[in-house]
């Protein structure tokens, strides 16, 4: 008994010396913690002067920019559209909807009074001037990639557009992620700050197209998958991710096109917003080439598609495009010649075929040919129900040129019979399910119907 | 308010950006030449051309075309004299009519992509017209013809 109470005692006294480590070790860390996630205010200066910056400076920021999509992400676009750069861009996430910040100049609700330095932390660090956590829908864990030279320039950029008074929308997210220190343990497990290093296994121009696209341009952003606390998952870099009901394909040696995308291709895409072998932008991607990476130097697109033509393998896999070529001209003209009794074949007759129809031996560019595209070799047919609701718009894809809404032109039913259709004959891959839930559920997601029924 | 150009002059027309083009065209633009078909982009009979690519006009919406270029029958040649007009007067291939100006736009953006046509390529891209009349064999031979004439006419520059 005594021993045992003699026993208890000094397990008692372990017990409270352990406890008493662990609460020691606990506050330390949460010192630590507190000492990590804090982060001063930087004072506020007035607005510097447009003169400050030289013009050349200005045009380098320019570039900047757009190489950045800044305008595409700070700009409203739900009720009626809003100022460029104002801010109140609406975007919905897993966790609620958040309001992008007014970055234009004015002192009071943009970013007027923040100094370069200011600037400087946000695009490195993620954390504003007053020193509070931004939420990482904006994409720091890019930007901190960028040179301190990049930054600068665009900060130049940015004092000198037209300053707008405009507030944005409060935030929608629940607490306790509305707590901005909460933002610092996800930067803790996630991010590492820090700027772009040259890989020396690679020439300038690899180089240059990597720094830019795992860096300001942030493709990754869209493009990979992303975890259930919303960062980019590492071990699936470009593996492709559902953004805005649409879907960002991969863009590793995954993309399942049949023909590769070559640097090619790429560009043109990246640049012209049309690959003659796989077809339009559309959606979201369509921004990319007309708004931004069309009026930025020839060369940095070059580099980026450069990137990733290698990250895709192309140069180990276009031998087999010529056969696949062959087989998806062979393919576009199934059920379209002669007598046809398929009901389904007659569909996309109506529908689609005297665009998407095209002849051996190379699709026509204007005919962007459906079993060459991306939409149908997808695990899912979002993108072409996406594009078949929405159609496309002259400034969308190809310039000057425009594809129907069929909103009210297919049901459900028939949007259903098309891409089983279409999989069917056009592909190889196995059929897709659920096709007509799908299509609702898609059709669903179009906030304004393009095109007033005709009946 | 949508601003395109229409047969090669500048227009603005002050109506919801979700109306669809061919309402545009013969309500508030006068170019009935273009005419209302299934109204489902089903049957081709208001086929114009944006950026020189036929397209139903009954389900684009005017939001789609801004800044874009239009051409309806009118404004394919000014005096109406386009070879494939010339080859479809030639060869009679109106009975009814009604389809017929969509068939022609087809036609001459078919033209375009493959200038000496096969039947494969005739069937692949004008089998989204359709004509109650059945008038598909002259469409064909009418199409050959304007297809050499517009050959002829490109080779003598």
């Amino acid at each position: 008994m005594k021993d045992r109470l003699h026993g208890n005692g000094i397990g008692g006294r372990v017990i409270k010396r352990i406890l008493a480590g662990v609460a020691a070790v606990g506050a330390l860390g949460g010192l630590g913690f507190l000492y990590y996630a804090w982060y001063p205010s930087i004072a506020p200066v007035p607005r510097p002067a447009a003169s400050s910056f030289s013009a050349a400076q200005i045009e380098r920021g320019r570039i900047v920019a757009a190489e950045g999509y800044c305008a595409e992400c700070h700009t409203r676009t739900d009720m009626g559209g809003g100022p460029e750069l104002a801010g109140d861009y609406k975007m919905d996430t897993p966790f609620g909807a958040i309001y992008s910040s007014n970055i234009t100049p004015d002192e009071k609700t943009g970013i007027g009074n923040w100094s370069e330095a200011a600037f400087h932390r946000a695009m490195h660090l993620g954390v504003s001037r007053e020193g509070e956590h931004l939420i990482p829908a904006f994409p720091f864990d890019h930007f901190t990639k960028m040179t301190d030279q990049d930054i600068s320039d665009l900060y130049a950029y940015i004092m000198t557009r037209p300053a707008v008074s405009m507030a944005q929308r409060p935030n929608e997210l629940p607490f306790p992620l509305s707590l901005r220190i909460l933002q610092a343990g996800w930067k803790l497990l996630y991010f590492w700050p820090g700027v772009y290093k040259p890989d020396p296994r690679h020439d300038a121009l690899w180089n240059r197209g990597a720094y830019l696209a795992e860096g300001n341009a942030h493709c990754g952003a869209c493009h990979t998958p992303r975890d259930f606390m919303g960062a980019e998952k590492r071990s699936s870099d470009y593996e492709g991710a559902v953004v805005d009901n649409w879907i960002a394909p991969p863009l590793n040696e995954h993309n399942p096109t049949p023909t590769t995308w070559t640097e090619d291709e790429l560009f043109q895409y990246l640049r012209f917003g049309v690959a003659p072998l796989h077809g339009p932008a559309g959606g979201p991607m369509s921004p990319v080439p007309h708004r931004f990476l069309s009026t930025v130097p020839e060369e940095d697109v070059h580099a980026i598609a450069h990137y990733f033509a290698d990250l895709d393998h192309a140069s180990e896999r276009q031998g087999h495009d010529k056969a696949a070529l062959a087989l998806a001209m062979e393919q576009s003209k199934a059920g379209l010649i002669g007598p046809n009794t398929d009901p389904d074949a007659k569909l996309y007759q109506g529908a689609c075929a005297a665009c998407h129809y095209n002849a051996a031996p190379t699709p026509v560019l204007g005919r962007p040919d459906l079993a060459l595209n991306n939409a149908l070799w997808l695990d899912e047919p979002t993108n072409l129900y996406q594009v078949i609701l929405h159609g496309l718009t002259a400034e969308e894809g190809q310039s000057g040129i425009a594809m129907p809404s069929f909103y009210n032109a297919l049901s459900d039913q028939d949007m259903a019979r098309i891409a089983a259709y279409l999989r069917r004959t056009r592909t190889t891959l196995p059929p897709w399910t659920d096709l007509e839930k799908k299509a609702a559920a898609v059709r669903k997601t179009v906030q304004h119907v393009p095109v007033n029924s005709s009946h | 308010m949508t601003k395109f150009k229409l047969n090669g002059r500048d227009v603005v027309v002050d109506v919801p950006e979700d109306t669809p083009l061919l309402w545009a065209l013969r309500d508030d633009l006068d170019q009935t030449g273009t005419k209302f078909g299934c109204g489902v982009g089903q049957c081709g009979a208001c086929t114009v051309l944006v950026g020189g690519r036929a397209t139903r006009s009954c389900i684009t919406p005017l939001s789609s075309i801004e800044g874009a270029e239009v051409t309806t029958i009118e404004g394919l040649d000014p005096q109406g004299r386009h070879p494939v007009q010339e080859a479809w007067k030639e060869i009679q291939v109106p009975q009814c009519g009604y389809c017929q100006s969509g068939q022609i736009m087809q036609a001459v953006s078919l033209l375009k992509d493959y200038p000496d046509p096969t039947d494969e390529q005739i069937d692949g891209v004008m089998g989204g017209s359709l004509c109650r009349c059945m008038t598909y064999v002259r469409i064909r031979k009418a199409i050959k013809k304007a297809a050499a004439a517009l050959r002829e006419e490109t080779s003598h520059g």
